[in-house]
């Protein structure tokens, strides 16, 4: 997983609440069999019109926030179905980030998972950050997870708060499977043990 | 020491470390895969530049989406066809050993893995599948996972886990003639409902149980999911080891020897202490189906639909009357006599030789009813070899019964085989949800014998009164 550490980006609002997993990904792209290449069907409903043209209108269709990697949102974002696609499909679009007043819980896990750092902050300040965000090429926003701090384009600091342990993983780049790895030792100790005591344990070979 | 059950033990000896928060590093001796939730674990992996930490550990076969009528034309499915060709590139990417489609060894994943001794006693075994649980027949720890966890194991042949808590399942006793291992399931899942298992691991023990051959303890193992549970086992026996003797991949010779002495030692300790006791007598199982849409609504075969009205519980009479509709049933009418459309014998629960020779009894020398599709799907290549050799095949095909390939087939609506909306389905797989066999379809979960007795008699029947 790609370490995150800071990200200086455009931000992109969508004000609205309950943006749920079949918005962000609808459930008849489901039926394959990856994970990458999910960002062209990202926000489908509201990205394409109904004959499969770009929604000139939205906002992730325009410049310069067709490039990014922060979102803003309102209340209760990621709700619905629990499929670990709606993370994917963000990722792949390019989002790194994404800023609300409050997440679904399998949802905010699964960004977690999956590299991608959700903010919870109250809806005051999503608003001000949704008001940085439509001053066109200057609508970046830092990120600076060490310091735990979004800092706005007038050089404003928003602090806001994560569990060490995520923040931890994030910084590392590590995902679940990072995080086994790093009792790769014991995980060997273990393996010779068995190796030792029941020296009789098949392997599965086939010609 | 403390005494401990049989679950405890192979738990103990999987641990490899237990984190602060409870969590344990769990070890995992073997990892199953098949088509449908492997390819976005193996995208994971290249993705981030792993390898499998095991190949030697783990066994991919295709089955979910297969076709189990002629397999030399193409898969017709674009989406199933990409499904087994993306597994076929993984496992060679991967160097994962792999029963292919046109080969004698495969079958659904579990049946291949105990039929070819690939699962074992004592072993934590995986797999993206909630009928991973089967294997537990064994004497195994075995449970179905997600596709982050099967990524998981890939790169770490590890999994994060937390115990789960014990239960017990006691069948004491002798089973009467015509009951098999699915009515005693049936029965059970009856008793302690779809919810009575959740949270546990069942260990099923008794006398009724240890008298079960393996493909009855794989059967009552099978749906332990459908009991909530997280898995199932048996301990290991003679019964046990007998059956793994001499499989392709089982240890051999002193090894072998060495094994047993292990195996021996994993049975639940005296005194040692379950969450949940739960017994049953084997006397009062009869051959038993489902009415509804839930694996819990159990009936024997003599008994009557029940009726919502005298359900005093306001939101669960409300469900009945659902199901009843759904299932084109009367509230109060006798099952037995209720004509069907489709009989399915086969699935990961019942589609062992033992399931097909208990169906080939009931058929032998009788014929399908009129308008009746009746299909043997056997579990793998070796089932329906063995099948062969022992002229089932030819009892089947006489009596008017399709004869098919290896696969899930109609166990769910993913292949070519499904219900039509409104069809009636005797089947011996281990799901009744509404649409589970195609949309619209009705399931009536049953034993093979029964499966076959409703075949030739076109409507729900009690087994014994045709053997
Ligand atoms: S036979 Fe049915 S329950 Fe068993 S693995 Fe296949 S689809 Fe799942």
């Amino acid at each position: 997983m790609e370490k995150f550490t800071t990200l200086s980006a455009v931000a992109a609002a969508l004000p609205e609440d309950n943006i749920d997993t079949d918005k962000i990904i609808p459930a008849r792209f489901l039926k394959t069999t990856q994970r990458t290449g999910l960002g062209k069907y990202a926000f489908d409903s509201m990205r394409y019109r109904p004959d499969g043209s770009e929604n000139p209108d939205f906002i992730l269709n325009r410049e310069p926030w067709r490039k990014a990697e922060i979102l803003v949102t309102y209340d209760n974002l990621g709700c619905g179905s629990s499929r670990e696609h709606a993370p994917w499909a963000l990722l792949d679009f390019g989002i790194r980030c994404v800023i609300a007043p409050s997440f679904a819980d399998i949802f905010f896990n699964n960004c977690f998972k999956n590299g991608i750092l959700p903010i919870a902050l109250p809806r005051d300040v999503c608003d001000q950050l949704m008001s940085d965000s439509t001053m066109g090429s200057n609508a970046r926003l830092t990120i600076d997870l060490p310091r735990q701090v979004v800092i706005r384009p007038d050089g404003e600091e928003v602090p806001f708060e994560i569990d060490p342990f995520r923040k931890h993983m994030l910084l590392e780049g590590l995902d679940d499977i990072g995080q086994t790895l790093q009792h790769d030792t014991e995980i060997k100790t273990f393996e010779q043990k068995v190796d030792g005591e029941r020296p009789w344990m098949p392997t599965i070979t086939l010609d | 020491m403390v005494p401990r059950t049989l679950f405890d033990k192979i738990w103990d000896h999987h641990v490899v470390e237990t984190l602060p928060d409870g969590t344990s590093i769990l070890y995992i001796d073997r990892h199953l895969l098949h088509e449908v939730t492997s390819p976005q674990a193996f995208e994971g992996l290249r993705l981030a530049g792993r390898r499998l930490r095991h190949p030697e550990m783990t066994m991919a076969v295709v089955d979910h989406n297969v076709p189990t009528s002629d397999r030399t034309q193409p898969i017709e499915e674009p989406e199933s066809r990409n499904q087994i060709e993306t597994l076929e590139r993984n496992v060679k990417e991967f160097g994962v050993p792999y029963f292919p489609l046109l080969s004698a060894s495969q079958g659904i994943v579990h049946v291949v893995g105990p039929e070819q001794g690939i699962s074992l006693p004592g072993m934590t075994i995986v797999c993206g599948d909630s009928h991973t649980s089967t294997h537990g027949a064994m004497g195994a720890l075995a449970f179905g996972i997600g596709t982050s966890e099967v990524e998981h194991v890939m790169a770490t042949q590890t999994i994060l886990q937390r115990p789960a808590k014990n239960m017990r399942v006691t069948v004491e006793g002798q089973l009467a003639p015509g009951v098999s291992a699915k009515d005693v399931m049936l029965s059970i899942i009856g008793h302690i409902g779809t919810a009575g298992g959740t949270g546990y691991v069942i260990e099923f023990a008794g006398s009724a149980i240890r008298g079960l051959d393996m493909a009855g303890r794989m059967t009552i193992c099978n749906m332990s999911i459908e009991a909530g549970a997280r898995a199932g086992l048996v301990a290991p026996d003679d019964t046990t080891f007998d059956y793994v003797r001499n499989r392709p991949f089982a240890p051999k010779g002193e090894g072998f020897e060495h094994a047993v002495t292990f195996w021996r030692t994993l049975v639940t300790d005296e005194g040692a202490h379950f969450d949940k006791d739960v017994a049953l007598r084997a006397e009062d199982i009869a051959p038993s189906l489902t009415w509804g849409t839930s694996p819990e609504t159990v009936l024997p075969i003599t008994g009557n639909v029940p009726d919502p009205a005298q359900e005093p519980d306001e939101s669960k009479r409300a469900q009945m009357q659902r199901m009843l509709d759904y299932m084109g049933l009367e509230a109060g009418q006798k099952i037995a006599g209720t004509p069907v459309d489709v009989v399915f014998i086969g699935s990961c629960t019942n589609s062992r030789i033992e399931d097909l020779r208990a169906a080939a009894q009931v058929a032998a020398g009788r014929k399908v009813a009129d308008g009746v599709r009746a299909m043997i799907v056997p579990g793998s290549g070796l089932v329906k070899r063995q099948a062969e050799e022992e002229g089932l095949d030819q009892i089947f095909l006489d009596a008017g019964f399709e004869w098919r390939e290896a696969g899930c087939s109609m166990c769910l609506g993913m292949n070519p085989d499904k219900l039509t909306p409104g069809q009636r389905c005797a089947s011996t797989s281990n799901r009744n949800f509404e649409g589970r066999q195609g949309p619209g379809g009705r399931t009536h979960l049953l034993s093979p014998a029964m499966a076959a007795a409703a075949a030739v008699t076109g409507c729900l029947t009690d087994a014994r009164e045709l053997v």
